[in-house]
């Protein structure tokens, strides 16, 4: 029995084929995976199930009936549930709130908040979601936000649910709980689709794959019968290396110092706490750590986007603190930023006008007071030809590429101003392997010419492969500081999770 | 299904559906309405004269709907052009009534100028407080308006008074007029139209050809972005809200120079709140603000032929009010296209 069936599904979007016949049956009970390169289709594939978009062929069935899907009140009211890529909660509103946005339970003409909070509650002990119902979403980790989506599915009844990339931006800590709740989920009945580029994460989760490539269905594997290389083989259409090696690299000056600095959060409590280090030229640092314990205000302190509390930043031995964005990026500093849809991209802008984003006022793309469209467009071009951003239309609005799309977009744009220093938060994020491949090539190819790199990411397997230094963060704080080649991932976990080189060390 | 395509569809429909309901409700008071919207037309484009009371009524709404437009377009809503259209031409009547010994040369755009930059000024303190404390413009534009109407109406009843019956400031000087393009009897077309026009084409090119308009149209979509890109937020939605109050400031020279040639209630008379019709159904497009400027322009200029007929005025408010709502609710619009494909 085939809880959801897609039929010869067919989507077409302005110059693009997303979904080319495509056809997947999912049978209940079961996890499902789909997987694929970036653009390959999947998220538009499952927005159909969603009925955020419609077919322009092909048909839907679910527990065996024909289905129109007009849009999500559709979707719901035939039990299923989705977990977009990208979240969409109410950032000022709580947990419970959020839950029950949309299908809120009364009292007389009154919201009856109480009777929220404790189905919310008994949703989330049932399936071992655990999330501070009162909580509002912008003070609570990724991780707890996601949980809050799927909890948000379960309480409007959904019994297919769909995963979009859950894992991106989940630390392995947090990958290991969803996928106890996942479990809990399929014991329970209930049918999941599941998204992922992380191979072996398909491999430890799902019963069934569909592997899709360019809009169309590659293959249809039963998870116990395969193997990561054979999915990669459908998934590429060729062999994929899954491991960059690293030239050695003698690094030179230093190009970037921090010296005692400190940093609040939004909500004003010490996020950074005296931290201290630098980067040399054509070297790679790297911060290791849990999500969450002060990457992300580091960052945004270094690169001009937060104020600082106290502290030092010198950039080519000059002071910088308090300066502007701009003023950093004409000394040569570049940022990745981690969230590319808040800070990386302009979703309503086209492509040409995010890949200028930072150098818009600047030659050749602008003289003066105008900007120079024929400049920006050759730019673009070469840009997305080189970074292969797919589709290839500069003047595909920048929120129509598929995520990992708008990566190397974004990859691409800061790469191609040439810093001198550059700062890479989760640069690989929602990528699919071939991606991540080209991607660290990139960056150790800025190495090799000598461009001082941060890199932060909670990717251990990114930090040792492409780190010469590797500093651990927990807290705030620095707990220390070690070589790659000298240390091993347990040594680094035990340091992410609050112990000093010493302590770790002794073991 | 293509952006530009539905943004030009989008108000095309919505004035034919409101052509259609308002058919039903003339055939409804017992009208033809064949012979109402002939009158309709004859009053709008039967005659000369008929014509330059069309575009007299047009020329302030393109502006004020440039002003409003433009805001949207930088990702604020101004709801002050009003009062920024007031100011402008409040204090630029209060000087160009002693322009008499400049040239026209010299005088006209003088005026302009004043009447632009207290409209820029004025807008400017509701993107000053955006910027720095947060406050929405909503808010402030509102209250802005209010101190705008109450300081005209004193100035006109006190200070700047001149004669008896209606409030008015005194006539600006001769030199300080826009030249007329057309006289038909008693009234005047003046040069207004084409300056309404220019300022659309400024308008397109800012935002499209221009690194000012690329940083402010992105601080508008997502400020995030902005700031990371080496936008400064604060200045450019300062600057957003500067650029449309100017242009709500032109509108009231224009008003000023062209048609009263003094100041008085009348004056804007609540064109500046047209302005958020106007943008809406021209969808923040220069072209398509002019297009909707007319189209409003000519309803109002025509409505006083078909109530000869026996169909009342108001006619055009329903239709007014209908596109409106449509374009606004273009979703609406949008699912129904949807739905029907979905059913194929
Ligand atoms: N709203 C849209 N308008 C135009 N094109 C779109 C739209 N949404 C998706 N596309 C295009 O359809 C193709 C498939 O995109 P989709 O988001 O489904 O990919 P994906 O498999 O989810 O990729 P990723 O792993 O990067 O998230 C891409 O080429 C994308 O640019
Ligand atoms: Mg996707």
């Amino acid at each position: 029995m085939y809880a959801v069936e897609m039929v010869n599904i067919v989507k077409r979007f302005p110059g693009v084929l997303a979904n080319d016949h495509v056809t997947v049956r999912v049978k209940k009970g079961e996890i499902h995976a789909i997987v694929g390169e970036n653009g390959a289709g999947k998220s538009t594939l499952m927005n159909q199930l969603y009925g955020l978009y419609h077919p322009d062929e092909g048909e839907i069935f679910i527990n065996g009936e024909k289905v129109v899907i007009r849009g999500p009140k559709d979707a719901i009211k035939l039990g299923i549930g989705m977990v977009h890529q990208h979240f969409m909660l109410v950032d000022t509103l709580t947990v419970a709130e959020n839950v029950v946005l949309g299908s809120e339970p009364v009292k007389g003409l009154n919201f009856d908040m109480k009777k929220a909070r404790q189905e919310v509650k008994e949703l989330s002990e049932k399936y071992g979601l655990f999330v501070d119902v009162d909580a509002k979403i912008e003070d609570i980790p990724v991780g707890m936000q996601q949980r809050v989506e799927i909890i948000k599915t379960l309480y409007r009844g959904a019994n297919i649910i769909i995963l979009d990339e859950p894992t991106a931006v989940l630390t392995p800590q947090e990958v290991e709980e969803l996928f106890e709740i996942m479990r809990k989920l399929k014991n329970d009945g209930k049918t999941i689709l599941f998204i992922s580029h992380k191979l072996h994460e398909v491999m430890e989760i799902s019963n069934r794959i569909t592997v899709m490539r360019l809009g169309k269905v590659t293959g249809e594997l039963e998870t116990s019968k395969t193997n990561p290389k054979e999915i990669a083989r459908h998934m590429v259409g060729r062999d994929v290396v899954l491991r960059v090696s690293k030239e050695p690299h003698e690094p030179k000056d230093v190009i970037f110092e921090i010296k005692d600095l400190v940093v609040k959060d939004n909500r004003g409590l010490t996020a950074v706490n005296d931290v201290s280090f630098n980067v040399r030229k054509g070297e790679i640092v790297g911060i290791a750590g849990v999500a969450g314990n002060g990457q992300t205000e580091l960052v945004e302190a270094i690169t001009g986007l937060r104020k600082i509390e106290s502290g030092h930043i010198y950039f080519e031995g000059k002071e910088v603190a308090g300066f502007t964005p701009r003023q950093l990026r004409e000394l040569g500093m570049s940022h990745i930023p981690e969230d590319r849809l808040k800070h990386g991209l302009i979703e309503e802008f086209e492509a040409y006008y995010n890949i200028i984003l930072g150098q818009h006022y600047r030659n050749p793309f602008a003289n003066g007071a105008f900007l120079n469209h024929n400049n920006i467009f050759k730019y673009s071009e070469d840009l997305m030809e080189e970074f292969d951003v797919r589709p290839r239309k500069i003047d595909h609005l920048g929120g129509n590429f598929s995520g990992g799309n708008q990566q190397k977009l974004v990859v691409g744009r800061e790469i191609r101003t040439n810093p001198k220093f550059l700062v890479v938060a989760q640069p690989t994020r929602g990528l699919d392997v071939g991606a991540i491949e080209f991607i660290h090539k990139q960056i150790l190819k800025m190495r090799s010419l000598d461009v001082g790199i941060l890199l932060i990411s909670m990717e251990l397997e990114e930090i040792f492969s492409l780190s010469d230094r590797i500093l651990v963060m927990y807290e705030g704080e620095i707990m220390g500081e070690v070589k790659p080649e000298e240390t091993t991932i347990e040594e680094v976990g035990l340091m992410m999770t609050g112990h000093r080189i010493e302590e770790a060390r002794r073991g | 299904m293509n952006k530009k395509v539905m943004a030009i569809l989008v108000p095309v429909v919505s004035v034919l559906i409101a052509l259609a309901i308002s058919t039903v409700i003339i055939l409804l008071i017992g009208k033809n309405p064949i012979d109402a919207y002939g009158a309709l037309i004859k009053g709008s484009f039967g005659s000369k004269q008929a014509i330059a009371d069309t575009v007299i009524k047009t020329t302030p709404l393109i502006l004020t709907g440039l002003a409003v437009g433009f805001g949207f377009r930088a990702g604020v809503f101004n709801i002050g052009a009003e009062g920024q259209m007031v100011m402008g031409a409040l204090i630029a009547a209060t000087f160009a009534s002693n322009f008499g010994s400049l040239p026209p040369l010299l005088a006209i755009p003088l005026t302009i100028l004043i009447a632009m930059s207290v409209g820029a000024g004025y807008a400017a303190i509701a993107g000053f407080l955006k910027a720095k404390t947060g406050a929405h413009e909503v808010v402030t534009t509102i209250m802005l308006n209010w101190i705008a109407t109450y300081f005209a109406s004193y100035m006109v009843t006190g200070p700047l008074k001149v004669g008896s019956g209606t409030p008015k400031s005194p006539e600006i000087s001769d030199s300080c007029q826009l030249p007329v393009l057309m006289k038909v009897g008693a009234i005047e077309m003046s040069a207004g139209i084409i300056i309404a026009i220019i300022a659309a084409i400024f308008m397109y090119i800012l935002l499209n050809k221009t690194t000012t308009g690329y940083e402010v149209k992105a601080v508008g979509f997502n400020p995030y972005a902005a700031e990371y890109g080496g936008i400064s937020v604060g200045k450019n939605i300062v600057l957003a809200m500067a650029i449309s109050g100017a242009l709500a400031g032109l509108a009231g020279a224009t008003e000023l120079m062209g048609v009263h040639h003094r100041f008085l209630g009348e004056l804007s008379g609540g064109k500046g709140f047209d302005g958020i019709s106007i943008a809406l159904i021209g969808q923040n497009n220069p072209i398509g603000i002019i297009f909707a400027a007319f189209l409003i322009g000519a309803l109002r200029t025509g409505s006083n032929e078909m109530q000869f007929i026996g169909v009342p005025k108001h006619m055009v408010m329903i239709i007014q009010g209908i596109v409106i709502f449509l374009v606004a609710a273009d979703r609406i619009v949008r699912t129904i296209m949807i739905r029907k494909r979905v059913e194929k």
